[in-house]
């Protein structure tokens, strides 16, 4: 499961620092860090944080599976 | 058949080659299927990872905060399309629509979309760049080998060139414990994208983090020990500095040389396209099939006296994507430009930068919230008596306020009164950039075209 904080739109809210600590962070006062890849565990809980965004910047993809036909062609 | 069939035929069985599978090829293709297209899609890309998200890769992945692998961006939607990935492109054949690839394989294309993006600048020389410890950071590859070596026992990091992502590297650096020295060639570190003003904060921070920061002088030779590992930097003023790691970070070099020869507009500065995201050839002529998006990409702005806009910016990249796909599958009346306000942000030394408009277009700048001795605040720039820019320091909320204003062409200086408002910082000051005609690494916003106002072409009628 990946995700992606649009930090155009962020502003520093921290709602998802308290819904999902284990997943977001702040780094000083606002600066947001996130870790791009979660797992089951956290589902529930990044679920609450993109839905409480209130600039609404997080893009969640709930699936797990590799981008079907992505394999290398080497050479 | 009217061009309107056309377009129907493209929508349902049309060939649609994206060439670059990073951020804006990956949400082109999610338009494009989004918008109903159901013809063949192809993602081509020289790395052999799907797209991935860059900015993490200097900040939490670098950090080890998030493994680099990690990054992958989510998908919006399936895309249903082909991946011919670890593989470049490496021409491109107008007359018979195709991407030759670098295993000579061709694909052919009846749309073709441009979103081959930037690299990092390499260091200028090549037997020096080659030398154990030497890095740059654009790829996912980048991140990884990089973050080994700083935390495999390293003692000094130098890392040339303080722009964006070689100050974001030296806070990086000093977060894992590592003694840190930037050398920059301008005056104050961040100077050629904020300016000399909001460069002198940035200075401030840095050392006052702990780094070794050396401005006004530039990295003048790598030495190496007799089996090739980086021992030594010489620099500019005559001293040197014994270090087993250097991090080049002198900003990006756009991936156009796959199209020398193509006829299509691009070079050093990117694409040349119209504000609709369509290639121009050589002529000047709008083409109609060849489109591009993103950091490669650079348009005319109507904010900015229709200069030409090259934009190295994450939100830049989704925002022309979807422009450029919605109007590869659009007859013209339907089509839209790309008239995105340019929107940026790093985070280093705990702090958090963020710009919005172009900063480096700025005749006048005045602080409008908080100080600059406190490192909270608002500065904004003027250019020709309206507000074209504005950049905060942990200033983000404030943000959306000043987009609103640079896209109003609001007058400057504000007339408005601000929260946090200090009487003491409403003097418009010169802002403190560096002399455009001197090369600088800085500013990932670059103006590339000349001032309509300038007349550079006279019209000179034959005697009769």
């Amino acid at each position: 499961m990946r995700l992606v904080v649009d930090l155009n739109r962020c502003q520093g809210f921290a709602q998802c620092v308290f819904l999902a600590p284990d997943v977001f962070a702040l780094h000083g006062d606002e600066a947001l860090l996130f870790s791009p890849r979660f797992d089951e565990a956290h589902r529930d809980r990044v679920e609450k944080a993109a839905a409480a965004c209130p600039v609404q910047a997080i893009l969640v993809d709930y699936s797990d599976e590799p981008t079907k036909g992505v394999e290398p062609h080497v050479g | 058949m009217s061009a309107d069939t056309d377009v129907e035929a493209l929508r349902r069985q049309g060939r649609i080659v994206v060439v670059g599978a990073s951020l804006a090829g990956l949400r082109a293709a999610e338009t494009l299927r989004e918008k109903g297209f159901t013809g063949s899609l192809t993602m081509i890309g020289d790395e052999p990872y799907e797209p991935y998200d860059r900015p993490p890769l200097s900040k939490q992945a670098l950090l080890g905060r998030a493994r680099p692998e990690d990054t992958a961006l989510p998908r919006r939607r399936d895309i249903d399309a082909e991946w011919r990935l670890g593989v470049a492109a490496e021409g491109l054949d107008r007359d018979a629509r195709q991407v030759r690839l670098a295993n000579g394989d061709t694909v052919p294309y009846d749309r073709l979309l441009i979103t081959t993006g930037t690299r990092a600048r390499p260091w200028f020389h090549p037997e020096e760049a080659a030398l154990d410890g030497v890095f740059v950071l654009r790829t996912r590859d980048d991140c990884a080998r990089l973050h080994r070596k700083l935390t495999g026992g390293v003692s000094r990091v130098l890392v040339i060139g303080a722009g964006f992502t070689g100050s974001e590297v030296a806070s990086v650096c000093r977060e894992l414990g590592l003694e840190v020295t930037v050398v920059e060639r301008g005056p104050a570190p961040l100077v050629g994208a904020l300016g000399g003003v909001i460069g002198a904060v940035a200075d401030r921070l840095q050392r006052k983090k702990g780094v070794d920061l050396r401005c006004g002088i530039s990295v003048t030779a790598l030495e190496g020990d007799d089996v090739g590992r980086l021992r030594r930097a010489h620099l500019s003023d005559g001293s040197a500095v014994d270090v087993e790691v250097a991090i080049v970070s002198l900003g990006a070099m756009r991936n156009t040389e796959w199209l020398a020869g193509s006829g299509v507009a691009a070079g050093a500065r990117g694409i040349a396209c119209d504000a609709g995201c369509r290639a121009f050839d050589v002529n000047g002529i709008v083409t109609d099939d060849i489109y591009a998006a993103g950091d490669v990409a650079r348009s005319p702005h109507p904010l900015f006296d229709y200069q030409f806009l090259a934009l190295e910016h994450w939100g830049n990249a989704v925002e022309q994507a979807e422009i450029a796909a919605h109007n590869m599958i659009c007859s013209s009346p339907e089509r839209r430009p790309h008239l995105w306000l340019p929107m940026f942000w790093s985070s280093q030394f705990g702090v958090n930068i963020k710009s919005v408009g172009v900063p480096s277009l700025g005749d006048q700048l005045v602080v409008t919230q908080g100080t600059l001795a406190e490192d909270r605040f608002v500065a904004v720039y003027g250019y020709r008596g309206r507000v074209i820019a504005a950049a905060a320091f942990d200033g983000a909320k404030w943000m959306g306020f000043y987009e609103q204003q640079i896209a109003a062409g609001a007058p400057f200086p504000p007339e408005y009164g601000t929260v946090d408002r200090r009487t003491g910082t409403l003097q418009a000051v010169d802002p403190g950039f560096p002399d455009p005609h001197l090369p600088t690494h800085g500013p990932t916003v670059t103006l590339t075209g000349h001032s309509p106002s300038e007349r550079r072409v006279e019209f000179v009628p034959s005697h009769a």
